[in-house]
């Protein structure tokens, strides 16, 4: 049970019908979840609805899942449009749009007491005596039919949905028909006009007869705010990899990291680029680091079992140091698991996968926005500490539409092209006191003398050695470049109280339930705070700097609690601080924390 | 116009000296030697720019090779020598591109890489050292022992049907595929010429014996040890009677039949076709795109992106 209820739209209980007064209702935020099947483009509605907030500098957050199966299946969108911060998808809906009898049964229960079920009712019939919702029933499919004529069959329902909610929230029709010729218009003229047909007949439908309220959303609070870029996460991770100067890659495809691959594919050439399906996971790993050692920094990326196949590979690219960029979206694990879920438990895979010491970076993506972000942050780490870096992404960053302010790209954006200056004689490819910085191919050796890198312990010019001492003195160096990297990475902020009783970790996509917690519980009055980790390993360092002043560190994290009672992260934290107050909040059920869940956890 | 400054980068005579590297640590006799000769002998005629030559190979005895070659190169893990080649020839048109390898690693385990950088046709040279036993771990089978070759891993001889490396090539789209024998050194050099001369995917499938755990195994083309080194005869396009009998280098299914006579076997080029190179088409793919761009940097195409998803 929740402390405190989000601020929502404030319906009426009872069914409306024939009521006169239409005065908006202002409100801040709402969260509409579509339920319908995969086939019905609820996807779309949904994304039309990001599109637009972001265009009217609303914050917005979607959340969907999609059946595992090719085509058809139920499948859920859910849209949370605020006019302040939106920090997740909301854990109840304040409006469910049900298509079918299941998408009723199944998500009723995720519908707000108070809230308006809007349903088709050619195929649904609501419990009418459950007197918690307000019933809104129109018949979507025969009027979509009915708009199009016969041949259009029931496609189209979703963009008379999207007309009827324009009406029922007052969003801006204008933009909402420039986006559907947006989106329509390009491949076909005709379609567009079908599509803006049924958007009309939605729209133009009476919808006061049987909705008391219409709702409008404030004015957000910045109103200089510029017009925002509204994309998932996937291709935020992909566009970040362009800014950060990537021009090649390689992969195979796997949910949920496909999006980002096909992403690449097609925008890459633009730049003068080459992304490369592969014929599995051995040779993309292979192909990326053919990439980077050729002098340009490549990308590679996979979800957990793809992951798993790389891991050789991934070991040569330690031992030889080379850069090289690894996206894991991570999914439900082990096997093929819960592929369309979320999990975070492959950290550990992360930081340690593989045979022997093969130190490497790893990072975790918070936010859709976030996603941009860390792609420039690896590739710089990648190539200053010439390292493979992980970029630990998860299934509900990857579809999960949110809306950002436009990066300052011409700031931002970096150069490729790799360094073939002529080498100076006594070049080492591995000096012991340097961090290596490799001579690719075509760079002249004033000596003579040719590299060899190599996945056999060497010496520091990259001859094969047995020598025990240097084995050891080589372990050393590639492990004390990531010592050198912790110490020049910041601590993150503390999101809350500055001390106090209990302090949240966090990592990835829980960032905003966790935050949203902490502010729930401040609203209460009481005290609690958060940080987020993004650099996971190597971890900043004086991280015991902020422990010391909470008395209890709960780490949550969307995997096992494993053997011994701890999540990944936090087996880590205590491996590092060896702290007993660190304590752990995990969760499996292949969906993310809801906000009350968090807040419960802790009051434990 | 003469000028007395002289550049300090003036292209050196790249010679055998200046290819040498480590010693090999093959065995002594070992088949791979001829190779190595054979491939210093080509770079030392065709005085390809030192620094642009790259040669990388994956694990085994002759995967060793990019140790004794002074050029850029790289050693790499077993079985994914072409995909790694791939990355390199793809971003970089102006190497020379040259793998190495055995037949565990070209046959077995990089199996399926093999199929699959014929299949894109990658625009790079891939040398072959069969020697139809695993040497490096010392006696076991490997994909092209023959039924009956006793080894550790099948002591009462080896029971799988092996591989035909040049159907397996044929069929996979191999635009060049030749035969030779690491004994005939004249053979192989100009074998590993003319591949490297063809453009696209190219190997050269050499026989090289282990002199530790299978030398006879290639003897049965060697005359120095009583048998018969026989050549293709390519046809010469001379409308004579006797050209109807030559081999066209062109026609798959005839370089089909050729490579099913009996071990050991005919030796020189099954087969050459010209077919656009995976290189040759993405840079046409990129090139199309490129010109709708208007010659606007990436920063202005990024930009442009941006604006789209506002």
């Amino acid at each position: 049970m929740t402390t405190l209820q989000i601020t929502s739209p404030s319906v009426q209980t009872s069914p409306a019908a024939g009521r006169a007064d239409l005065r908006p209702q202002n409100i801040r935020d709402a969260v509409i979840r579509l339920a319908g099947d995969s086939q019905d483009g609820i996807q779309s509605i949904g994304g039309f609805l990001a599109r637009l907030a972001g265009r009217s500098a609303q914050d917005v957050m979607t959340y969907m899942t999609i059946p595992a199966t090719i085509s058809g299946g139920a499948s859920i969108f859910q849209v949370r449009i605020g006019s302040g911060e939106v920090l997740s998808a909301g854990d109840e809906a304040d409006f469910l749009v049900a298509f079918y009898q299941h998408s009723y049964d199944n998500h009723i229960g995720s519908l707000k007491e108070g809230g308006v079920l809007l349903y088709d009712s050619d195929h649904v019939q609501p419990d009418m005596d459950d007197k918690r919702f307000v019933y809104v029933g129109i018949a979507i499919t025969s009027l979509t039919i009915e708009a199009l004529g016969g041949t259009a069959k029931t496609k189209g329902k979703n963009i008379f949905v999207l007309g009827l909610l324009a009406a029922i929230f007052d969003f801006d029709v204008e933009k909402l028909k420039t986006l559907i010729r947006e989106r329509f218009g390009k491949k076909n003229a005709a379609l567009a006009d079908t599509a803006l047909i049924a958007f009309q007949s939605g729209y133009a439908y009476p919808v006061e007869n049987v909705l008391a309220n219409r709702y409008h959303f404030e004015p957000t609070t910045d109103q200089n705010k510029l017009a925002q870029i509204t994309m998932d996460g996937n291709q935020a991770l992909a566009f970040g990899l362009i800014a950060a100067g990537v021009r090649y890659g390689a992969a195979y495809p796997i949910t949920p990291w496909t999006s980002v691959m096909e992403t690449l594919r097609a925008e890459l050439p633009k730049y003068g680029g080459i992304f490369v399906q592969t014929e599995d996971e051995l040779a993309a790993v292979s192909m990326a680091i053919g990439f980077s050692y050729s002098g340009n920094l490549a990308v590679t990326g996979s979800s957990g079992p793809g992951i798993s196949l790389k891991t050789e590979a991934i070991g040569w690219a330690s031992m030889a140091e080379i850069p090289l960029i690894i996206v894991n979206v991570q999914r439900g694990g082990p096997s093929t698991g819960l592929p369309t879920n979320v999990e975070q438990s492959d950290l550990c895979q992360a930081i340690f996968g593989g045979h022997g010491d093969s130190p490497r970076v790893v990072l975790a993506a918070s936010t859709v926005e976030d996603c941009f972000y860390v792609a420039l942050e690896a590739a710089r780490i990648a190539r200053k500490y010439s390292t493979p870096v992980f970029i630990l992404s998860d299934s509900s960053l990857s579809t999960r539409i949110e809306a950002f302010d436009e990066p300052d790209l011409k700031g931002l954006i970096q150069d490729p092209k790799p360094d073939l200056s002529p080498r100076p004689a006594g070049f080492k490819p591995y000096p012991l006191d340097k961090i290596t910085q490799h001579a690719p191919p075509g760079s002249p050796m004033i000596d003579g003398k040719y590299p060899v890198l190599t996945g056999l312990e060497h010496d520091e010019t990259g001859h094969p050695t047995g020598s025990a001492t240097l084995h050891a003195n080589m372990t050393v160096k590639r492990r004390k470049k990531l010592q050198q990297l912790a110490a020049e990475l910041p601590l993150p902020e503390v999101y809350g109280d500055a001390e106090g009783d209990t302090l949240l970790v966090g990592w990835g996509s829980t960032y905003g339930p966790i935050r949203e917690a902490v502010n729930r519980v401040r609203q209460e009055g009481k005290k609690l705070s958060a940080i987020h980790l993004r650099n996971l390993h190597p971890l900043p360092n004086g991280l015991d700097t902020i422990f010391a002043r909470f008395r209890r560190i709960i780490v949550a994290e969307l995997n096992d609690q494993g053997l011994y009672g701890f999540g990944q992260l936090a087996t880590i934290l205590r491996a590092r601080y060896c702290e007993p107050k660190i304590q752990s909040l995990t969760k499996t059920n292949g969906l993310s924390f809801l906000v009350k869940e968090i807040i419960e956890g802790i009051s434990k | 116009m003469s000028t007395t400054i002289t550049l300090a980068s003036e292209p050196v005579k790249l010679t055998r000296n200046a290819l040498t590297a480590e010693r090999p640590t093959w065995c002594p006799g070992c088949g791979d030697y001829s190779v190595l000769a054979s491939f210093y002998k080509v770079l030392e005629k065709r005085q390809l720019p030192h620094e642009n030559i790259v040669t990388l190979a994956g694990i085994g005895c002759s995967s060793r090779f990019p140790y004794f070659v002074n050029t850029h190169g790289a050693h790499f893990i077993h079985g994914r020598s072409v995909p790694l080649a791939t990355g390199v020839s793809l971003a970089r048109p102006d190497l020379h591109v040259f793998v190495f390898g055995g037949d565990g690693d070209g046959f077995s385990i990089g199996g399926n890489h093999l199929e699959h950088g014929a299949r894109k046709n990658i625009n790079l040279t891939y040398v072959i050292m069969d020697n139809s036993v695993y040497g490096m771990t010392k006696k076991q089978t490997s994909p092209t022992s023959p039924i009956g070759f006793k080894t550790k891993t099948d002591p009462t001889g080896a029971m799988d049907r092996p591989v035909n490396p040049i159907k397996k090539l044929i069929s996979a789209g191999a635009t060049f595929i030749a035969r030779t024998h690491a004994s005939q050194v004249a053979h192989m050099t100009q074998m590993i010429e003319r591949a490297m001369d063809h453009e696209g995917f190219s190997v050269l499938h050499v026989l090289s014996d282990c002199t530790e755990f299978f030398p006879e195994a290639f003897d049965s083309a060697n005359p120095r040890k009583g048998g018969e080194f026989k050549t293709i005869e390519e046809k010469k396009w001379d409308e004579t009677p006797e050209d109807a009998l030559r081999h066209d280098i062109t026609d798959e299914v005839a370089a089909y039949k050729l490579a099913d006579r009996p071990f050991p076997g005919l030796f020189g080029v099954y087969f050459q076709v010209n077919r656009s190179t995976k290189n040759d088409l993405e840079d046409m793919w990129i090139d199309s795109v490129r010109g709708k761009m208007a010659d606007h940097s990436d920063l202005e195409i990024l930009q442009q992106t941006f604006h789209r998803m506002k």
